[in-house]
């Protein structure tokens, strides 16, 4: 249970960063290190060269009236406390509570999260669902990916090797807005099962509208669920049947080995009832 | 090649030549002679290994020595010792929360963080707090029982 031998950089801007991550071809960036630091453990990871992007000045959050903003290395338990995504993002920070335990919390952060891309994660699931986005540097300049190009297998993205994900960015949650994050695992703080994010608008006339969904723990990327709620539901919390349905639809999108999708239909129902249970009180989202 | 890391300690500074592989657990342990967190499962699972960091429940097999340049590490010895134990310490002998000892130093430190944070915790949040430190003997009546009952006194 020991790594084996690296050299180790701390750079203290994103250019040298990403000069630092570009010269080593087995180079790898270090945030909080609770996924990297086990796999290293194992030696199923061994990077030559560890770049620590703790120094670059990459944590923060801000929230305006459209956009969430933040920065790639804050850590999941601001994400938890900030009271600005509370209110903007309710969804990321009933997520980012379910991470791990608070000793993982302290250190993990929402951009090594998702370039780590573990598809039993919660913050990709949230990402997908949420419809965000990440801004990316390398030396070839910046550009924008947004959630659904960013995933493309188990641990695998399409960042490139010597790009570093500085931001994140989440469509900030309107007043008729609701979320929820469900998962289930065997024990607290474990790896989940299964888990689905949720967000969702209660219409004028008062009937649930999904805006995303996304499942994780089902597949080798978070699977989008958003088509298969499809839109308009009318309103979950007067229907069995339509919690019933939202169930049916996803257990059967999912597929596969029957516990695992049974599991998720159940968790997709709870998730739309609570969504839609916080959409009638805007402000309180993540009571 | 190996590097110069300076700490604070327990409130003493300390300045150790580590290699970037060796973890602060390592440091800690093998140059410091802090034996309080041990040595699990070092992939970040048990919790035996958890000191605060900056005052924040951190594992210390999953950050490397070299990552803590400046930083203030707290261990269990700053908490008490075998002449004067802390309450919490007092109290999980109290309430049988330990058998073995070998989770016991990180259950109690995370213990005291948490009352830190949260003087008066309801037993739910005592057993949210102390999940990720895993105990094999006691089956965690006791330690809750402990925990509570050092949160349930007057201050």
């Amino acid at each position: 249970m020991k790594p084996a031998p690296f050299e180790y950089v701390r750079p203290a801007s994103v250019a040298e960063a990403v000069a630092a991550v570009a010269s080593d071809e087995n180079a790898k960036l270090i945030a909080g290190g609770q996924s990297l630091v086990p796999l290293m453990a194992m030696r199923l990871a061994r990077p030559t060269l560890l770049v620590d992007v703790n120094d670059l000045g990459l944590d923060g959050v801000d929230a305006t009236v459209d956009t969430v903003r933040i920065g790639a290395c804050t850590r999941h338990r601001r994400l938890e406390r900030d009271p600005a995504i509370a209110r903007a993002a309710p969804l990321l920070r009933e997520a980012a509570g379910l991470i791990g335990y608070p000793a993982i919390r302290t250190r993990g952060t929402i951009g090594g999260s998702l370039a780590h891309a573990d598809p039993v994660a919660e913050l990709p699931a949230v990402l997908v669902a949420a419809g965000g986005s990440v801004i990316v540097r390398s030396s070839r300049g910046t550009r924008e990916i947004a959630a659904a190009d960013l995933f493309t297998g188990f641990l695998e993205t399409t960042l490139a090797r010597d790009e570093i994900i500085e931001e994140v960015r989440l469509p900030a949650a309107g007043p008729r807005h609701g979320s929820a994050f469900c998962e289930w695992a065997p024990r607290e703080g474990d790896f989940a099962f299964a888990g689905i994010a949720v967000t969702l608008e209660r219409d004028p006339d008062g009937r649930c509208v999904v805006l995303g969904a996304a499942a994780c723990g089902v597949g080798s990327v978070p699977v989008d669920c958003s088509e298969w709620l499809g839109g308009t539901l009318g309103e979950p919390t007067a229907s069995a049947a339509l919690v019933a349905e939202v169930a049916r639809v996803v257990r059967a999108g999912v597929g596969g080995d029957g516990d695992r999708a049974e599991l998720s239909g159940l968790l997709a129902a709870r998730a739309v009832y609570r969504a839609f249970a916080r959409s009638a009180h805007p402000g309180e989202a993540a009571a | 090649m190996k590097q110069t890391v300076k700490l604070n300690v327990n409130d003493d500074a300390a300045e150790v030549e580590v290699e970037p592989r060796e973890t602060l657990l390592d440091v800690l342990r093998e140059q410091l002679g802090l034996t309080g967190a041990h040595a699990g499962c070092e992939q970040g699972a048990c919790g035996a290994c958890t000191v605060m960091l900056d005052g924040e429940v951190t594992r210390s097999c999953l950050i490397f020595a070299v990552q803590c340049e400046s930083k203030r590490i707290t261990t269990i010895e700053h908490f008490g010792s075998p002449g004067a134990l802390h309450s919490m310490m007092e109290s999980f002998r109290r309430h049988h929360g330990l058998q073995c000892g070998f989770c016991t130093p990180a259950m109690v430190l995370t213990a005291i963080a948490l009352l830190e944070e949260s003087p008066h915790p309801s037993e739910p949040e005592v057993r949210t707090a102390l999940a990720g430190n895993l105990c094999r003997c006691t089956g965690y009546a006791g330690i809750v029982d402990a925990v509570l009952d050092v949160a349930e006194r007057p201050e």
